[in-house]
This record gives structure tokens, C-alpha cells and sequence, in this order.
């Protein structure tokens, strides 16, 4: 990779992409060859706010290409909560560490930290903006179950607020890819991801109901929709109960639907549905320690 | 409308800088980004809704004793493409320059996601991408339509 830090999706081109999936495929293939590759290197990993899944897997990752990883701990229990800017914080880490992953609830946290160390930044969400790192590994998902090329992928859920979701139609324009986008009115896609696909001459659909293009599906993202984002409580009831999936809702989905979701889920998935073939959410959540340790691997390596 | 006609509405300046042809009701606005409100003495003429051959209604601003800065010019160009600049000096026209479209604007306006980076506690200036028909948060990503560029003006 070209680039010094990940900060979103669209300083990716196809190429970008498919090195760093190439590169996960090979560590997949023989993780034990790559046990050492990163000995003597340090992450820093400094979340904002929670994000268990993506810290460990980040944490596991390093690990294993033989790194080790400094953590700053839980928010609260940091110089954050005393009033410490971000950018003292990360220059603060910039010291310990050889590369810094950075989660953090206000959107464009991470390109501003990236301008202020010289080590490479990892953004692993910046509030409802991208989380480029994840939809890495959702297409890597996506390549090994249904290939990237010439493929009709729905999006459903909170498009407005979801950052994966961001980054992953931002991520698909380098392909040849039919997008459509299924979610609440309220929750549609916020207008600079549109512009973006616009300005990409992406394929792009908006829809209300999965049912209308729920057959012409290679794959169905689903994420979930959060109740803080309604006034009312029944208001959120009737919404969400729209985009939930049961095995009864995929039955004129083609055989070969691959089910995706970055978990955790809640409730828009049943659990009837994680029987059926079209089931791949876990599978997507392994594959976050390969695709985490190809990236790290090549973010180090310009470094060297 | 002759030149005589405008010199009631607007009194000549001795040195300053008069910025013409303005989008009709951006007076204010230019006010706004040049940071004046008056408290600092600079002698000030406005022209609103000004009869304008090139444009229908023209805004007309004057500024005595005052140059714009490259930041400045560059806001002014995104919510007023067509505005003149005019450098007078001794109640001459010495300089007279279009504004051009830059590639980003920095400072000056601020980015209208308050869940921005730039809007909270953080040693960074904002910086705007400029888009054809607007600006883009070049922290955020968001983007602010030329209509609402003037709201959004970082005044303090
Ligand atoms: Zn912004």
C-alpha cells in the first residue's frame, strides 16, 4: 500500500484492496509463517468508546505476526475525562508505539490524529463516519463466499449513523458492483456517501422494502438499527420490526445469498437463520484477525 | 444605471477595498467573514440590491483602509463566484481582480456536523474541500451546499 495510514475508505483503489486481501489469504493459509513477522513491534490502541470485538481483534492480530500491544485502557479511567485533547493524546502514544488503532465517537478524529504523529493511524470508526478496517474484512468475506466482480449487493438497516456501511459503499465503486441501499426514510444514507457514489457513477438504488430486490441478491448486509436513534419507543418498534431477518424472509432469495452482518446483532437476524447456507456473520468475524494482520503487515512495512 | 446614479447609494473610498458585483443579499455575509461589526472603526458602505447590468441586483461593499486576506477572497469566490475586488488607493482603482475558485478554503467557516473533530476541543482549523456547487469538511466529510456557506461563516 501506497499510503502511510487508513483513514477511509476512498484512499483505497481496487488494487489497494486487493493486495491487502491477497495478503490475508496468504496468512490464512499458513498462520504459523507468519508468527514472527512483526516481533519487536508495538500497536497502540486507543479506543474512545467501547468496541470489544475490534479491540481484540486487532489485539489478537498483532500478536500474532509476533508484535505486542499497549493499550490506554477504558475512557474513564483516562486523561481524556481530565480534559486531554486528542491530539495530545496520540502524540502521547506516537511514542510508545510503532502504529496507533484509533476508535473514537466524534467523526474525523482519526484524519486529525493522523496529522499530528509520524507512526501510521488505523481508523477503527470515527462516530457515524467510516470504519474502513471492517470493511476490509467484509470483503474479504464477500470475495471468498460470492467473488467481487459483477455482483448485486443490498445494504439494509441504519445507513444514516452506520459507519461500516459507509466505508463499505464507498469501497465497492472500485468494483463492478450494483449497490442497494434498504433502510427507514429517517435512516437513509447521509448526503456526502451519496454524493460520493454519485460522483463515482456507482449503481445505486434506495429502497423501503427488501422485498423488492431481494431476489436479484448476491449478498444482504444487514446492520442494526439503534433505539436511540427514535424519539418514541413505539415509533422504533414499528421501524426495526421492518428490517429484521427470519428464515421465512429469505424464501425468494437466490441459493447461493450470502448473509453478512459486523455483529453484534440484536435482534435483526433470528437465530434460525444462522442454520440456514446463506449464514456467514461468523465466518465475516473470523476473518478479522487475517485481514487485520495483513493490514497491520503492510502498514508497518512502510515503515521500514 | 450610470456611475453617478450608484455614487449616491455608495460614497467613493480614499484607500480600500471595494468589493462589486456581489450575489444580491450577501452584503451582511461579506460583513460576516471580514469580520467587521463596526466596533473597530473602519469606515463602512454598503450597497444592497444594487441595479447591475451584469448581474439583475448586485450587492456593493466598501471597505475603508482594510485589504482581504487570501482566506477571505477565498470564501468570498465559493458563496459569491462573480464578485470583483477592487483595490483603490487615493480614490483610485489600482488593482482589480475576479475572485477564483480555490481548491480548499481553511478557517473561516465551520463545519456544520457538531460531530465533527473540528468542533470540539481540538488544536485543528477547519478546511474545506471546494466541491462545483458547495464545500466538503475535509475532516468529516460533510459537505455544505453554496446556500448554506453563509450560516456556517466562522465569525468569532
Ligand atoms: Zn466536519
Amino acid at each position: 500500500m501506497r499510503q502511510d495510514h487508513l483513514i477511509s475508505a476512498a484512499q483505497l483503489s481496487r488494487d489497494d484492496v486487493e493486495a491487502v486481501l491477497d495478503r490475508a489469504a496468504d496468512i490464512d493459509a499458513d498462520l504459523e509463517a507468519w508468527r514472527q513477522r512483526r516481533a519487536g513491534s508495538v500497536l497502540g490502541l486507543c479506543f474512545f468508546e467501547p468496541s470489544t470485538r475490534t479491540r481484540m481483534s486487532f489485539d489478537t492480530a498483532m500478536k500474532r505476526l509476533g508484535g505486542r500491544t499497549v493499550d490506554m485502557g477504558p475512557v474513564d479511567s483516562t486523561s481524556v475525562k481530565k480534559g486531554e485533547s486528542l491530539a495530545d493524546t496520540v502524540r502521547v502514544v506516537e511514542g510508545y508505539a510503532d502504529a496507533i488503532v484509533l476508535r473514537h465517537p466524534l467523526e474525523g478524529a482519526a484524519k486529525m490524529a493522523a496529522e499530528f504523529v509520524d507512526v501510521p493511524v488505523i481508523n477503527a470508526g470515527d462516530g457515524a463516519g467510516q470504519h474502513p478496517s471492517q470493511t476490509l474484512l467484509d470483503l474479504y468475506t464477500i470475495r471468498e463466499n460470492a467473488g467481487l466482480d459483477d455482483l448485486t449487493v443490498g445494504v439494509m438497516g441504519d445507513l444514516k449513523y452506520g459507519r461500516t456501511v459507509h466505508s463499505l459503499a464507498e469501497m465497492l465503486t472500485n468494483f463492478e458492483s450494483r449497490q442497494h441501499f434498504i433502510s427507514p426514510e429517517s435512516l437513509r444514507l447521509p448526503r456526502s456517501v451519496r454524493y460520493d457514489l454519485h460522483a463515482s457513477g456507482a449503481q445505486v438504488r434506495e429502497h423501503t422494502d427488501l422485498a423488492e430486490v431481494l431476489p436479484e441478491l448476491d449478498v444482504l448486509y444487514v446492520t442494526r438499527i439503534q433505539r436511540e436513534r427514535f424519539p418514541d419507543e413505539n415509533e422504533y418498534r414499528k421501524v426495526a420490526g421492518q428490517y429484521q431477518i427470519g428464515p421465512d424472509d429469505l424464501d425468494g432469495a437466490k441459493d447461493s445469498l450470502t448473509v453478512m452482518h459486523p455483529l453484534p446483532r440484536v435482534d435483526e437476524i433470528a437465530p434460525e437463520v444462522d442454520e440456514t447456507p446463506h449464514a456467514k456473520y461468523f465466518e465475516q468475524a473470523h476473518n478479522a484477525v487475517p485481514v487485520r494482520m495483513a493490514l497491520l503487515d503492510m502498514l508497518l512495512e512502510g515503515d521500514e | 444605471m450610470s456611475d453617478t446614479n450608484k455614487q449616491l447609494r455608495v460614497s467613493k473610498i480614499r484607500d480600500g477595498t471595494v468589493i462589486d458585483h456581489l450575489a444580491a443579499g450577501q452584503a451582511l455575509n461579506v460583513l460576516a467573514i471580514l469580520g467587521i461589526d463596526g466596533s473597530g472603526g473602519e469606515g463602512v458602505s454598503i450597497g444592497m440590491n444594487v441595479p447591475s447590468d451584469r448581474l439583475a441586483r448586485k450587492d456593493i461593499v466598501k471597505v475603508e483602509g482594510r485589504e482581504l486576506s487570501q482566506s477571505e477572497v477565498d470564501v468570498l469566490s465559493v458563496i459569491s463566484p462573480e464578485a470583483t475586488i477592487n483595490i483603490v488607493r487615493d480614490y483610485e482603482v489600482v488593482e482589480k481582480k475576479r475572485v477564483e475558485r480555490p481548491e480548499e478554503v481553511t478557517g473561516v467557516v465551520s463545519c456544520p456536523n457538531r460531530n465533527c473533530i473540528t468542533n470540539a476541543d481540538e488544536p485543528v482549523v477547519s478546511r474545506f474541500e471546494v466541491l462545483s456547487d458547495g464545500l466538503r469538511c475535509g475532516y468529516c466529510g460533510d459537505i455544505v451546499r453554496e446556500g448554506e456557506v453563509a450560516e456556517n461563516l466562522d465569525v468569532s
